[in-house]
């Protein structure tokens, strides 16, 4: 975890994530469109953003990692978080890019490119605003959300990467 | 790169000559009368000593001295090297190697090393015990000047001076100037005395008290200088040595070095007129006589020869990751020129093909000379062994012999340090759990020395890599029933050895009745498992009960480079390792048609098994109307995959696929091609134990 986070015990029993008061320090994120749901990356994460390239089919694979793309010389497994979330698939328009992270897995830096539908921009979540995932009320399996992020009257979902590409490949391809 | 630590590269020496004298120690055991096996023990220690007090590994420099007095008194044939003598010297060698490594974790007071020094006492008895406190002070092999000149009435009292000389010539390599610049007239002459003084310049391992001692019967009255002459940077200038010798002063090599520098200017603005010489000038100058610049200029080239007979060496040290590095850069060269040529082939300008054409066969060729440089000999592995079976067959009480054949094969580097450990393991296991105790095997008719042979042998792409014992052979009864109290196995299915022996490699199997601390703990068979399928390799067992086991490792040459067969199926490419493909036939409509049940093909008279990589894809374009069948085999089984087309060869550069496709055991990796698309790589030997087992099921099926 990159920023200095206080984990406090409200009144209320609900675990917050909250900062020290003075100059909240904000989380930088990339916004991305999957489907009909806007996601944030945390940039930290992020090393670029691609054109749909050639794409290989890995058959037998996790169907969430069932892609292979070359980035600049190195192949890397491409994810598409549709299928993590049960989304629906849609073939890819014109806006559709892939977002290539790096990711410790294990303590082993691991690059992968994520399909997105559309990349938005890079913008500042501030960390206040923060708030403890909902228990109720979430489509998605909670593990794999960081954070929900409120901007304006939006929320963002953002995500864990690192939980999401977490080694236990079987347990996954059970699930899936 | 700068800054090397010389400690550093001392510690590397030292491992090596560590390693030299462990082979010497025990091939010594085996052949206890061969000479060189004595001296190239004693080479090494006495390397070991003298570069260890001179890189301040001072203790490892007076332990080592014991030992090398020892050898000394083996190679002089006081002592026999005994089995003990060789046990303890095996000790000392570790002591040593951790008195280098990590002196600060030996206290001074080491019971070990007292241990050793005392035993080494007593095995080297009788005889006098070697001379106390004479640790470290025997000097470097280096080069002395000596200068004499004989005593008057010398020659008559019986000296000879050419006997002297040749003396001396007997302790090392020597130069040896005149110095005739006493000889009187004629008519002064006295024909019994000797006017000639002789200056010699001595590269020796000797000590000066060696050389001092041949002067020893007239050393008193004579002229005589032993000097150790410098050695270092700029050392073996001429009016360095001038100096050095004091045959001259400082300032007047200055004031000479000035003159010529001036002439040298004066020069370039007139003809090319060489400068006179440093040793000329000096002579001119009349600081120094003809002679001494003649017995300087020996000794220079003396010095100079030496130094170069030191610097030749045939091979230079290179830290592996930069090997990794430029295997890593011709990978991608590889990668760009299968993309040049997929363009060219679309040109018409011959003068572009044949350029093309020439960086293809660049290329390649430097990638087999960067393939060639990461292969080791096997060999070198091999010998690490020797010591583990040594001491094992000491704590077992077990007498075994090793034998070693194809120890030339090479491996790539990664490939040998990695088998290491697998290899250890399996060994230990075959002597602890595969040979008998000596009076078993007498008992059963076997000679009471048991046997592990380790083999390398090439075949095909592959490396085979066998473990070999004459022991008592797997005990399919009992490893069966430790099987199935452990679950592993259904209790009276009919299995297979393959599949029987395959339980020894599931975690926490063993059938050691008791631990001991060898083996038996049932660690280790898994590990060894993963460890040879993460080299991309394969482990099978084989047994005879009562006349042995062997267990086969194969492994590829190489893990990064390998030329592939590029096949169409679908709208996907794969390459198939090319060192597996046999042939490939057209797939008949009558095949496909009768095969539709069973898949088998006959070729020349054998029915092979074939895959629908089609089916196994789950591709849903329809089929090409000719479809190929490539066969493809590991081992000695063989296997066809139905493919829609065969597109022809290509440089593959393997990649590894990354954790989150560990669960994809189809492919054993991937590649870029040229058009900069990504090619998974199909693992055929997975593919051919899979095609066999299907083919097994089938049978049984009807």
């Amino acid at each position: 975890m990159s920023m200095t986070q206080i984990i406090e015990r409200q009144s209320n029993g609900i675990t917050r994530i909250g900062v020290p008061e003075a100059g909240a320090p904000a989380i930088e994120v990339l916004t991305v469109r999957s489907h009909d749901e806007i996601f944030a990356l945390e940039i930290k994460y992020v090393r670029e953003i691609l054109d749909l390239i050639p794409i290989t089919e890995v058959p037998g694979s996790q169907p969430f990692v069932n892609g292979l793309i070359n980035v600049r010389g190195k192949v890397v497994p491409l994810a598409d978080l549709r299928l993590k979330f049960g989304m629906e698939q849609t073939p890819p328009s014109i806006d559709a890019r892939i977002v290539v992270v790096e990711i410790d897995r294990d303590g082993v830096p691991t690059t992968i490119g994520i399909r997105a539908d559309k990349v938005y921009e890079v913008t500042e979540l501030a960390a206040a605003t923060l708030e403890e995932t909902p228990r109720i009320g979430m489509r998605w399996r909670r593990e794999f959300i960081r954070c929900i992020g409120k901007r304006g009257s939006d929320f963002i979902i953002v995500l864990d990467l690192e939980r999401i590409f977490l080694g236990d490949a079987e347990a996954e391809h059970e699930r899936v | 790169m700068s800054g090397v630590d010389p400690a550093e590269t001392f510690r590397q020496e030292a491992q090596e000559l560590l390693d030299q004298l462990e082979h010497a120690l025990l091939d010594l055991e085996h052949s206890p009368g061969d000479a060189e096996l004595i001296d190239s023990a004693f080479r090494a220690l006495h390397t070991i000593k003298g570069s260890g007090a001179m890189f301040g590994y001072e203790r490892a420099a007076g332990f080592t001295h014991h030992v090398e007095n020892a050898f000394d008194r083996v190679r002089k044939g006081d002592v026999a090297p005994t089995r003990e003598l060789i046990s303890l010297a095996l000790i000392a060698k570790d002591h040593i190697r951790l008195l280098i490594e990590t002196p600060e974790n030996v206290a001074s007071d080491d019971e070990t090393e007292a241990t050793i020094l005392r035993d080494l006492d007593v095995v080297m008895r009788p005889g006098a015990a070697p001379a106390p406190g004479a640790a470290g002070l025997e000097p470097e092999p280096r080069s002395w000047r000596i200068q004499f000149r004989l005593p008057a009435g010398a020659m008559a009292s019986g000296t000879n001076p050419l006997l002297l000389l040749d003396e001396l010539r007997g302790l090392g390599n020597a130069t040896i100037v005149a110095q005739t610049g006493a000889i009187p007239e004629l008519e002064e002459l006295d024909p019994a005395e000797c006017y000639i003084g002789w200056d010699v310049v001595l590269s020796t391992t000797e000590s000066r008290d060696m050389i001092e001692q041949v002067f020893m019967f007239i050393m008193d009255d004579m002229d005589l200088s032993i000097m150790p002459i410098a050695s270092g940077a700029g050392t073996d200038r001429l009016g360095e040595i001038l100096v050095d010798r004091g045959d001259v002063a400082r300032e007047a090599v200055d004031a000479a070095l000035m003159a010529q520098q001036q002439e040298s200017r004066t020069d370039r603005v007139g003809l090319t007129v060489k400068p006179e010489r440093l040793g000329a000038l000096l002579v001119k100058s009349g600081a120094v006589t003809e002679e001494g610049v003649a017995s300087a200029l020996a000794e220079q080239q003396h010095v100079r020869t030496e130094a170069r007979a030191t610097r030749t060496v045939d091979s230079i040290r290179v830290p592996a990751e930069r090997l990794d590095e430029l295997m890593e850069r011709v990978g991608e060269l590889v990668i760009a020129q299968s993309r040049l040529k997929e363009i060219v082939a679309r040109s018409t300008d011959p003068l572009v093909q044949s350029v093309a054409e020439e960086i293809e066969r660049l290329a390649l060729e430097l990638r087999d000379t960067t393939m060639n440089v990461r292969m080791v000999p096997i060999g070198s592995l091999f010998s690490r062994f020797r010591r583990l079976i040594h001491d094992l067959s000491r704590d077992l009480g077990k007498e075994v012999a090793l034998k070693t054949v194809g120890e030339e094969t090479e491996l790539d580097k990664t490939v040998i340090e990695r088998l290491n450990d697998p290899l250890v393991h399996l060994i230990r296991n075959s002597i602890d759990h595969g040979l008998e105790q000596p009076d078993d095997r007498a008992a059963a008719g076997k000679s009471r020395q048991g046997q592990i042979t380790l083999t390398a042998q090439h075949a095909g792409g592959e490396v085979l890599v066998m473990i070999d014992d004459d022991g008592r052979g797997l005990d399919r009864e009992r490893i069966r029933a430790r099987a199935e109290e452990q679950g592993l196995v259904v209790a009276g299915a009919k299995l297979s050895d393959s599949d029987l022996f395959g339980v020894l490699f599931e975690p926490g199997f063993s059938t050691a009745r008791e631990v001991t601390s060898v083996s038996g703990r049932g660690v280790g068979m898994d590990v060894v498992k993963r460890t040879i399928q993460a080299l991309r390799g394969t482990i099978d067992i084989a047994s005879t009960p009562g006349a042995g086991t062997r267990i086969t490792l194969r492994l590829p040459l190489t893990l990064a480079i390998i030329d592939g067969l590029l096949v169409r199926i679908g709208q996907g490419r794969y390459v198939i390792p090319l060192s597996a493909v046999e042939e490939c036939v057209e797939l008949g409509a009558d095949d496909d048609k009768r095969s539709r049940g069973r898949s088998f093909l006959n070729i020349r008279g054998e029915l092979v098994p074939f895959l629908r990589l089609r089916e196994m894809f789950k591709v849903t374009t329809p089929p090409d109307r000719f479809q190929k069948v490539v066969i493809v085999s590991s081992g000695d089984m063989r296997v066809g995959m139905v493919v829609d087309q065969v597109i022809g060869d290509h440089q593959t550069v393997i990649k590894s696929l990354s954790k989150l496709h560990a669960d994809v055991r189809t492919f054993s990796g991937a590649t870029i091609l040229g058009d900069g698309t990504v090619a998974l790589i199909l693992d055929v030997m997975h593919l051919v134990s899979f095609g066999q087992e299907l083919e097994k099921q089938l049978k049984i099926a009807g």
